[in-house]
């Protein structure tokens, strides 16, 4: 692998259930870019992370840097409100050090009297930042986030951004993250790829016209790029 | 007669702790049945213990791992989903316990019976609930996460089919020990009913696995002691215990 290069895979084709879900991916991620995948739903975002991880079968290649740590953030925790847990037991599942989640606090800005709340007493803001610490435990090189604003309100979800960004300053991060909000693409991203099954494009977001945006979700889309300062 | 009771107390005591332990990771996982399913299941074995007078516990356990074990064939045979091979699995059992366990025992087999605990079998008892409270205990933190997702179970580098199959061989020995005390029908009960209480009174996990292990002591043990007092059947008097709990459980909730 060349230098700098955490991640290159070569000819990934996914296939589940009988379905194609991946076809002929081929791309690379260098030491502290900020890729966004993007696509329709159904294009298969959420299998092409999971498949990165190890999670799903494959075909091609995949090459991870050897014995990165890779932190993981899901689209959607259903299950986790049910079950009566403190947001501190949380972390101690993951082995994590008084010390360590301590730290991990001050970073994604929540104060440590949360530790001793219930987890389904959280908002969903707090929830998601609580998520994002818990994939940066044990430090990981990597973060792997699956559209991390689902279910959050605007506000939540500009300080998720701005925790996205402190954190890849701080931490000097490589993320790869799945998104359908193109305004993260404009303001984080250093790559983007859009996907629906098979690659459509590979670019940096300048690049990334509307025509582009309308051939990967069909019609007319067109976006106005608005300043958030 | 004091003695014999004392060994009925003892055992259920550590019966009860450990199956209220074992019920509050069930409940996580939605699994809140299986105990009682799988109570159906022990039945036949059950019988048969009794017929030849081995003991109960023993016979359950034999036919929980053949059930185990078909569940698990017909999984690979089919996409039914599990809790449908479950069911089948349990009808099953159940017919076939009816047909091959004779009045007398099936009484005893269906409600438990603690009054012929002995000395080896209230320290078999206490030994066995000793080793699935230390074997749960262990994978408890990785079933939660995957309880929670599989996949950031597997991120994390656990592998969930060995810890399902220990899981699973644990809810199989508590089932064998708890139909002892409590027959074969109410032994979902004495797993689901604590964890279910503590629940509602919990506001972290620590809580609602230790108050899961407490309740389940004091169920066995108040209702051991109605048993003794009134000489009503002991199996229901302690899933009434139980019950009564979890009512008062639903004024105190938080």
């Amino acid at each position: 692998m060349g230098k700098g290069i955490v991640l290159k895979v070569e000819n990934l084709n996914v296939e589940l259930g009988g379905e194609r879900i991946l076809e002929n991916l081929s791309f690379e991620v260098k030491e502290g870019e900020v890729l966004t995948i993007l696509g329709p739903n159904g294009a298969g975002k959420t299998v092409l992370l999971k498949t990165l991880l190890g999670l799903l079968p494959y075909k091609g290649k995949i090459e991870w840097t050897p014995k990165i740590k890779i932190g993981y953030v899901p689209q959607r925790l259903p299950f986790i409100k049910d079950i009566p847990m403190s947001v501190g037991e949380f972390f101690k599942l993951k082995e994590a050090s008084e010390k360590e989640t301590k730290e991990i606090f001050n970073s994604i800005g929540l104060k440590k009297d949360i530790l001793e709340k219930k987890i389904g007493d959280l908002s969903s803001g707090q929830f998601q930042r609580i998520l994002v610490g818990w994939a940066l435990t044990s430090n990981p090189q990597v973060l792997l986030f699956d559209e991390p604003m689902t279910g959050i309100d605007i506000g939540g979800q500009e300080s998720v951004y701005q925790l996205l960004e402190k954190l890849k300053k701080e931490r000097s991060l490589t993320i790869l993250l799945v998104t359908h909000d193109l305004s993260i693409v404009y303001k984080l991203a250093t790559n983007c790829l859009c996907l629906n099954k098979k690659m459509l494009c590979y670019s940096i977001p300048k690049e990334l016209t509307s025509e582009r945006l309308s051939q990967l979700y069909g019609g007319e889309i067109k976006f106005y790029r608005h300043s958030h300062d | 007669m004091i003695s014999q009771f004392l060994f009925s107390l003892i055992s259920g005591i550590f019966i009860g702790g450990a199956a209220g332990y074992l019920g509050s990771l069930m409940l996580t996982k939605r699994m809140a049945l299986v105990g009682d399913a799988l109570g159906h299941v022990a039945l036949p074995g059950m019988g048969l213990a009794l017929l030849f007078g081995l003991d109960v516990s023993f016979g359950a356990f034999l036919f929980l791992l053949l059930g185990i074990f078909l569940i698990w064939l017909f999984e690979i045979k089919t996409s039914l989903p599990m809790e449908v091979l479950v069911g089948v699995v349990f009808v099953a059992s159940l017919a076939v316990g009816f047909l091959i366990v004779p009045e007398p025992e099936l009484l005893e087999a269906l409600f438990g019976d603690i009054s012929k605990v002995s000395f080896e079998m209230t320290l078999i008892s206490a030994v066995f609930s000793i080793l699935i409270f230390l074997v749960i205990n262990r994978i408890y933190p990785k079933m939660i996460l995957a309880n929670i997702s599989d996949d950031l179970a597997k991120s994390q580098g656990i592998k969930i089919k060995k810890q399902n199959f220990i899981y699973l061989l644990s809810i199989a020995a508590m089932v064998a020990l708890g139909v002892k005390i409590v027959g074969s029908l109410l032994v979902g009960a004495l797993v689901i009913i604590p964890a279910a209480t503590s629940r509602n009174l919990s506001k972290n996990l620590k809580e609602y696995s230790l108050g899961s292990v407490v309740l389940g002591i004091l169920s066995c043990f108040f209702g051991s002691l109605l048993f003794k007092l009134t000489g009503l059947p002991a199996g229901p008097l302690i899933i009434l215990t139980s019950t009564l709990f979890f009512l008062i459980s639903l004024i105190l909730k938080r």
